[in-house]
């Protein structure tokens, strides 16, 4: 079938057993976002996606299984948003952008003006042309994560992993780069899987969900079947109200213990 | 979710994107030096050459071109036969060390890496040591040099990993320990063989005293293969730059370039250390000032590192057969003269980032 399939997916690092047969459908042009208290596996799932840890099991892409493409035809299926990119010092946007074209440049090659192209096309619309000379050690947070963004979407993958994309921004970078990457994915047909922390996000930005925990799934479905105050407070052992929302789907909402007595 | 308003159309700022590119006025500039920089060379000595006439001298080997004046036949041989060779080898020894330097910093993202430091240069200098004891023919130095090289680099960056991590300084304190095991087996190996003390003493302090056109045709072929091929890795070096997690996620086998460019800069610079003798410092200060002066990307720092290595390093040989005349100091003592305190200054800038 189409899209992204997981059959039995398993991770050991270091003799641990941090994704334990783990099997699901992202169907073309989906979203999916993992959640999972920390250290659940969410990171290491999208690594093995991304084909940086080993794994057992099936991963495939439009049934081809991704383990069996050359590193340039796996960078041309799959593109990755890391949680915390590195910033080469001293490189401009344009140059870090232009990274995404490396499965397209032969390899001792050099980029060709259809590279530069699509680029260029890329700053504009993530509006980052004023910045093409900037070096990204110049960049605030948000600025960088639409370079980043940027770089993988010149990888024209139809498959793109986003892991924690706005841990480091605050509110409103944080929408404006979902915003985007849901513009992307409706535009370009892609099937997006993504790690989140903020529940509330999670709910409002994905088709559909996965409750990770200890590296197994626990929960999946839709935003009202994964996102109960059961199931979080089970897993997270938290307190959570979940409310709908009419317009948005569901607010996670976390809750105090006790109430705070007034001071006298 | 609401409907998006239809965005307003975007005008675009025209102006054509600017990727990084070798800098073309970089390249004439630091050429030219390097030009003013041989003929200075070629004309100071103990025979005083005048430099309009080598320069007379250089063009009659183009052909078709018939020039009277120059040199006479005494003064000629002096040029072709003592100072050429001995220029044309620290031309190729300072660019092969600058651009092994640069490559080194690449591989292992680290500002401070170096043929010196990265225990390369000791271990060349044993394997070196080892052929010149046991008798080898000359021509095989380079090779020896090399599996020494490759040892040194190797147990550098195994005893850097084994310490935890990949930091600078865990890499440079593995590279200082690796040295010293070298330096004293090498020390060993020379007193238990008192004959060929001299001979190997010579060589290890650096110095292109006893150089002719055979050395030069010794290392030739080994160090244009080392720079073509480290320069060729110009792109995907910068695309490392961003880590082995990055860089693998965009298509690129790290692993395998980073091999290649090791086992690359590692073969230069040895066969640079079988003739040379061992040279420091000149891979730390040449790619740093690059990286200052014209840009980070490997694409300026590598072609424009060899070109100023071999500047470099031609106008220390300079300094050391001209400063303590008729004596001569060896070159590595000159290099370290400069290299030393550069290298405490780059420790400082980049100490917050380690």
């Amino acid at each position: 079938m189409s899209g992204l399939t997981l059959t039995e997916v398993g991770v050991s690092l270091l003799g641990r057993r941090v994704v334990d047969d783990v099997t699901l459908t992202v169907p073309a042009g989906r979203w999916l976002t993992v959640v999972g208290p920390n250290g659940a596996g969410k990171s290491t799932l999208l690594r093995a996606v991304a084909g940086a840890v080993p794994h057992d099991g099936r991963i495939a892409h439009d049934d081809v299984p991704l383990a069996d493409l050359r590193s340039r035809q796996r960078a041309r299926t799959v593109a990755v948003v890391p949680q915390e990119p590195t910033r080469p010092e001293g490189m401009a946007v344009v140059d870090y952008v232009l990274l995404g074209r490396t499965p397209y440049v032969p390899y001792l090659g050099i980029e060709s003006a259809t590279d530069l192209a699509v680029v260029g096309d890329l700053l504009d619309t993530l509006e980052l042309r004023e910045f093409a000379e900037r070096p990204v050690t110049s960049l605030s947070s948000g600025e960088f994560q639409r370079t980043v963004l940027a770089r993988a979407l010149a990888q024209e993958a139809p498959l793109l992993l986003l892991d924690e994309p706005t841990s480091a921004l605050d509110l409103g970078h944080a929408q404006q780069v979902l915003e985007l990457v849901d513009e992307m994915r409706s535009k370009r047909g892609l099937t997006v899987i993504s790690a989140l922390h903020d529940l509330t996000t999670a709910g409002q930005y994905a088709d559909s969900l996965v409750l990770l925990v200890a590296g197994a799934i626990v929960a999946e479905g839709v935003a009202k079947e994964v996102l109960t105050e059961e199931l979080i407070a089970a897993h997270y052992g938290a307190r959570v109200r979940v409310l709908d929302d009419p317009d948005e789907g569901l607010v996670v909402i976390p809750m105090r213990e006790r109430v705070r007595e007034d001071p006298p | 979710m609401t409907a998006p308003s239809p965005a307003p159309p975007k005008t675009y700022d025209a102006t054509p994107l600017r990727p990084v590119r070798l800098p073309w006025r970089w390249l004439v500039g630091t050429v030219g030096v390097l030009m003013a920089v041989l003929l200075i060379a070629m004309s100071v000595g103990p025979a005083g050459l005048p430099p309009s006439a080598i320069a007379i001298e250089i063009v009659k080997y183009v052909p078709g071109v018939h020039l009277d004046g120059g040199l006479n036949d005494l003064e000629s041989a002096v040029l072709w036969e003592l100072r050429a060779p001995r220029i044309v080898l620290a031309m190729l020894v300072g660019a092969m060390l600058a651009v092994a330097g640069a490559g080194y910093q690449g591989v292992f993202r680290n500002p401070l890496a170096d043929p010196y430091l990265l225990g390369v240069a000791a271990g060349a200098g044993l394997g070196a040591t080892l052929a010149i004891v046991s008798g080898t023919d000359r021509t095989l130095l380079p090779l020896a040099a090399f599996v020494g090289g490759v040892v040194g680099v190797a147990a550098t960056y195994a005893l850097g990993r084994g310490a935890g991590g990949r930091s600078t300084t865990t890499l440079i304190l593995a590279g200082v320990a690796v040295s010293a095991f070298l330096t004293a087996v090498q020390t060993y190996v020379n007193q238990s063989n008192t004959d060929s003390l001299r001979e190997v003493y010579g060589w290890i302090l650096g110095r292109f005293l006893t150089a002719g056109w055979r050395d030069v045709l010794i290392v030739l072929p080994y160090i244009v293969v080392a720079i073509v091929i480290v320069m060729a890795h110009r792109r995907l070096l910068d695309v490392l730059s961003v880590g082995q997690y990055e860089a693998g996620s965009l298509g690129v086998p790290a692993a395998r370039v980073r091999l290649v460019v090791v086992l690359a800069a590692t073969l230069g610079t040895a066969a640079a250390v079988a003739v040379s003798g061992l040279i420091g410092f000149v891979g730390i200060v040449v790619p740093h000032i690059v990286r200052m002066l014209a840009g980070a990307s490997y694409r300026i720092v590598l072609p424009l590192s060899a070109v100023v290595g071999a500047a470099f390093l031609v106008s220390a040989d300079l300094v050391a057969r001209t400063i303590v005349a008729p004596g001569e100091l060896p070159v590595g003592v000159v290099t370290a003269f400069i290299g030393a305190p550069f290298f405490t200054l780059v420790l400082r800038t980049s100490r917050s980032r380690m």
